[in-house]
């Protein structure tokens, strides 16, 4: 059908629905073909909206007939079912939320339904963004186009999975500790966590909230741009959402990168990463100084403790943020004899091992006699990591490190050792420590499972990165690789 | 660090969930494998810096105090897993 068999950018479909060589409706029902072609293989979707998507295509007809077409008018769209979206059951992959719906949208749903998307359904996660590789769903874990034996990394793994496996033109997800890059890098698609404050939280559902940021999964950058474009700006309803003006970040699409100074941070260069990811990293590398980028070895040397930051800081937060589920306003509800056994079984039973492990770490963290020595500390050691940040930023433009240290693990490898899930996370952590933009990039194969580059840069930077992550993506044609679904 | 099957159950009370008796005895193992890990942090000399709550440098943010449509009390309730006119049903707090 008119050359979409394999699939459209957001800027690819945009052109064709323009010149009137495709309609929406043809384009959403290709996406919603593919859904049920490859969901038995890959499972990224908790909820399929199928009559929805169809009543917004032929909205979205309209008013591309009346010459009113944006560049998201009638582009299918996953979203990631952590993002409220009214009237469509919003579960963060939870049984606490698995029939909750909510009364209002997020405002990055209020956005991309003003700009004309289209919707194709929720896509899975780790329950409440809490994990690595999708694994933590209450439903299924969601398995990676490249090898289905593997995860697609998480938590926004549904996400990645339906850009990476054709199942939606491009997607949003959530990124607390690089719950959107490390997904991205492991299924080679495009993944951008903007600076916190970047992007309203107003309906996203909180895990962490000093550290949650929303930003989009894409084919490739131009489609990261446009997306970003739209889901930007400043929403009083989230107050650590940052007045800043939002500039035209398809601007920063010039593939030319004389003169950029590049810190390559030698700390991420961790003991266990594979080696397979550090020649394709040194071959990264050497394309962005063929690129005419200057690059240089810096030292971060407080990443190391970025980790234990971290998960002392992200699960504090949840333990706060979650007390919310009590089975009394909305989710699942224990109906035994007393209000504290209702509450306690509601979420003894409503929550999966991961999420009780971290209410659990938090509320220890915070609990009287603990609070100096863990979440105090925690604090104080965050500050030293973000001046670590600042002043390296004073000289270079942005900072280059692999996604993660690692190829795609196989299911079940790590599910029951914490730690070393925790410890996939290690070179994206630090980023939403300090609250700065990262993006992560195809940059290459080991033994055909992907490896992603990610690129770190000042507050408010976007625009820097983009421009890097553009030029990197035109010298090369990792991006054009498809998994062979 | 050893975290003792007390203090796991002490956290479970302060966090309100329900343990099973396996689910007790594994996060007794995990908690306190993770916390030996994060020990490291004492490790670092944190004197006289001040701790950082969030990222971005706002501070007090206000907003004006405009009147506008709230969302209804059905479309709030209807979520609710009792409910009861337009109030949440609950078990009885005191008794």
């Amino acid at each position: 059908m008119n050359g979409i068999s394999d699939g459209v950018t957001v800027h690819e479909a945009h052109k064709l629905l323009k010149e009137k060589k495709i309609s929406s409706v043809e384009l959403t029902q290709h996406y919603l073909e593919r859904i049920k072609k490859v969901e038995p293989k890959v499972k990224a979707f908790t909820t399929v909206t199928e009559e929805l998507a169809m009543e917004r295509a032929r909205k979205a007809d309209e008013s591309i007939a009346d010459g009113k077409a944006g560049l998201l008018t009638g582009v299918p769209l996953a979203i990631k079912d952590v993002i409220c979206t009214k009237g469509v059951r919003t579960t963060c992959s939870s049984k606490m939320l698995e029939n909750f719906i909510p009364p209002y949208d997020a405002m990055v749903m209020e956005k991309l339904n003003a700009a004309g998307a289209v919707m194709v359904g929720k896509v899975n996660m780790d329950e409440f963004a809490m994990g690595s590789s999708t694994e933590n769903s209450a439903f299924f874990p969601t398995h990676n186009p490249w090898d289905l034996e593997r995860v697609p990394g998480g938590s926004s793994g549904g996400s990645a999975v339906a850009v990476a496996a054709g199942e939606a033109v491009a997607a949003l997800g959530s990124d607390t500790g690089g719950s959107i890059r490390q997904p991205a890098g492991f299924c080679s698609v495009v993944g951008f966590k903007p600076t916190y404050g970047r992007v309203s939280r107003y309906g996203l559902v909180a895990f962490a909230s000093s550290l949650d940021q929303i930003g989009p999964l894409t084919q490739d950058v131009t489609d990261c741009a446009l997306l970003m474009n739209v889901i930007s700006g400043h929403d009083k309803r989230d107050s650590t959402s940052v007045p800043e003006p939002v500039p035209d970040y398809t601007k920063s699409l010039k593939p030319d990168l004389k003169g950029m100074r590049l810190g390559i941070p030698k700390e991420y260069y961790v003991e266990g990463m594979q080696s397979g990811v550090s020649d394709v990293m040194k071959a990264a590398r050497k394309k962005l100084e063929e690129l005419g980028a200057i690059l240089e070895e810096v030292s971060l040397p407080h990443t190391p403790y970025a980790l234990a930051v971290y998960y002392i800081i992200a699960p504090s937060e949840a333990s706060a943020n979650l007390a919310r589920y009590d089975g009394v306003k909305y989710g699942y509800s224990y109906k035994g004899n007393t209000m504290w056994e209702n509450m306690e079984k509601t979420r003894g039973n409503g929550f999966g091992a991961e999420v009780k492990r971290r209410i659990m770490l938090g509320t220890y963290a915070l609990s009287a006699g603990y609070y100096d020595a863990w979440y105090l500390k925690a604090q104080k050691v965050r500050t030293l990591i973000r001046q670590e940040f600042d002043k390296v930023f004073e000289k270079y433009d942005a900072l280059i490190t692999p996604t993660s240290p690692t190829v795609p693990f196989k299911i079940g490898e790590k599910k029951d050792d914490p730690l070393a899930m925790y410890l996939s996370d290690v070179c994206t952590l630090p980023v939403n420590i300090a609250g700065v933009p990262g993006i992560s990039i195809p940059a290459g194969f080991v033994d055909d499972l992907p490896v992603g580059m990610q690129i770190i840069g000042k507050h408010f930077s976007e625009e820097t990165l983009l421009k890097v992550a553009y030029a990197y993506e035109q010298a090369t044609e990792w991006h054009k690789k498809r998994a062979e679904v | 660090m050893k975290i003792s099957r007390e203090e796991v159950l002490h956290i479970a009370h302060l966090a309100r969930v329900a343990l099973t008796e396996e689910e007790i005895t594994r996060m007794s193992e995990q908690l306190s494998e993770l916390l030996e890990h994060f020990e490291v942090l004492q490790k670092v000399d944190t004197e006289g810096v001040t701790p950082t709550a969030q990222s971005v440098n706002l501070q007090s943010v206000m907003r004006e105090d405009e009147v506008k449509p709230s969302l209804l009390p059905g479309d709030i309730l209807a979520n609710a897993p009792r409910r009861e006119g337009d109030c949440f049903r609950v078990k009885p707090v005191l008794e």
